[in-house]
């Protein structure tokens, strides 16, 4: 876990290292939440294991998908994502 | 030959692995990770490198449903597209589907920043990701130790761990003779030492009833508590933090279970001396069956792996489960759930964090005649219909309501609609 990646976030350039997950490359960077319920209220890495669904994001195109479940790959788009936008 | 499938790759599904290919079984191991080892072995996965060239492997596996022993898998990675779907038809399957955290609510839980003590642990070992730099742990149990272990390991700073039990209480579970006897004294007194070095208190009898900050954690408010978790007034300090890890146990994760008709006591898998379930062919082991620790689970584990082949398992294997499960007792009495925890929650705190159902809600729908039982209940507020099913809030709901937890979800894991029309099967 040391090669340098690369991902986008709403098109923000933020790097990570090979082996993270997208929660992972996240957090390290600085990033707290990246979801909002339907409230509006900010959610991001709750259980870190995918039992809670509280950190799901848009991967390349793909909604709902755990952050912490994922693996990031150099390269991936991600979006944040909204209860309406991912319903 | 007998074919064992095993569903999980943490210590009690490779222990069953091992020992169904003892026993002369072909053996396919799954997990929906793409390494082996579960949360316990995280960062450990080369060990098992051996053992699973003698299986076959099939990481980033999610089993999404059961019909007796029959198997749905898709391969591929989580939430994705496209993932290849199979069907396994098993002579013996063995669930080892583990355990997540426990969180009791409290007010401000669902603020950015407050994690799951796992989820801390998950990150600083698999990751190298500390949550915070001011990190407050607490909660209840054991596991809060490894815990901020892991986090002083990768530099961050630990500003206290709280278990809300009293000393008392914690002291009947724990015996240092049991406690040898498993292996668990070097493990206890690394962690005190760890705590010791680095001026990190560990207080009892205190827990965090509430969170605060407005995009994210900002404070924790803890408070000292009676032996049933009741607030003692006047004993409210506030610290400053920027992530908050809690933890008051662990809940199994059995809805693959619940899909084979195998039969729960209290939210446990219920298994027979040689951990079969209720229905014939179906195993299960691990945090399942009963929160545990890795060494029951290994130990549960092997006896699975062993009478899934076929087998029936010796004394010595009986023994080895018998004295962990007993030392995992010890310590369940030891780390209860104070009954007064409810005493934390007001009218407007989240329970059900996915729906964001409140605690007044929940009271109300409870008390009313028109809602009786927990199907319109959950229709009524929508608490446990979310993204997670009941999966953080199920525990927490049931007991504010007077119910039992339910434990169906129809699809055990995600599956994208197309994935499901998908008619195509692969060899």
């Amino acid at each position: 876990m040391s090669e340098p990646i690369a991902i986008t976030v709403d098109g923000e350039t933020v790097t990570g290292l090979a082996g993270q997950t997208v929660a992972g490359v996240l957090l390290a960077a600085g990033r707290l939440s990246w979801r909002r319920t339907r409230s509006g209220a900010p959610r991001g890495v709750f259980c870190g294991i995918g039992a809670c669904f509280d950190c799901l994001l848009t991967v390349n195109g793909v909604a709902d998908v755990r952050a912490c479940r994922r693996r990031a790959a150099d390269g991936d788009e991600i979006r944040t994502q909204s209860r309406e936008e991912g319903a | 030959m007998t074919h064992v499938v095993i569903v999980g790759a943490g210590p009690a599904g490779l222990a069953a692995a091992e020992h169904a290919l003892a026993a002369g079984a072909d053996v396919t191991v799954l997990d929906q990770a793409d390494v082996p080892g579960g949360q316990y072995h995280r960062g450990a996965s080369h060990r098992f490198e051996a053992l699973l060239s003698r299986c076959t492997w099939w990481p980033e596996s999610t089993v999404w449903a059961l019909e007796g022993k029959r198997v749905h898998v898709l391969r591929g990675p989580a939430d994705g597209t496209n993932r290849r779907r199979h069907t396994l038809e098993p002579d013996a399957l063995v669930l080892a589907t583990g355990a997540h955290d426990r969180v009791l609510p409290f007010p401000g839980w669902q603020l950015p920043g407050v994690f799951t003590a796992g989820a801390a642990q998950a990150l600083a070992k698999g990751e190298r990701v500390a949550v915070g730099q001011r990190v407050l742990v607490a909660g209840a149990g054991p596991f809060l130790l490894p815990v901020a272990a892991s986090l002083l390991d990768i530099g961050a700073g630990v500003r206290a761990v709280l278990e809300a039990n009293p000393v008392r209480t914690v002291l009947s579970g724990w015996s240092w003779r049991a406690a040898a006897h498993v292996g668990k004294l070097n493990e206890l007194v690394h962690y005190a030492g760890k705590l010791a070095r680095h001026r990190v208190p560990y207080l009892l009898g205190r827990a965090v009833v509430e969170a605060r900050g407005d995009d994210r954690v900002r404070e924790a408010v803890t408070a000292r508590v009676r032996a049933d978790w009741s607030v003692v007034p006047g004993t409210e300090r506030t610290y400053r933090v920027d992530a908050l890890c809690v933890g008051h146990g662990f809940a199994g994760q059995p809805e693959l279970a619940v899909a084979a008709g195998c039969v729960l006591d209290g939210g446990f898998v219920r298994v027979g001396l040689d951990q079969r379930t209720s229905v014939p062919g179906v195993f299960a082991a691990g945090e399942i069956t009963g929160i545990g620790g890795a060494v029951a689970a290994a130990a549960e584990g092997a006896i699975a792996g062993w009478a899934a082949a076929g087998r029936t398992p010796g004394r010595a294997l009986l023994e080895r489960r018998d004295h962990a499960r007993a030392f995992a007792r010890r310590l369940a009495a030891a780390h209860p759930i104070g009954a007064a925890w409810p005493g934390w929650l007001r009218e407007d705190t989240v329970v059900c964090r996915c729906e964001e159902t409140t605690y007044g809600d929940l009271k109300s729908a409870a008390a009313d005649p028109a809602t009786p039982g927990p199907h319109a209940l959950k229709l009524g507020t929508r608490a446990g219909l979310g993204p997670c099913q009941g999966r953080m809030c199920g525990a927490a709901v049931a007991e504010l309501c007077g119910g039992a937890e339910r434990h169906h979800r129809p699809i055990a894991q995600p599956i994208r609609l197309g994935e499901l029309a998908e008619p195509k099967e692969n060899p």
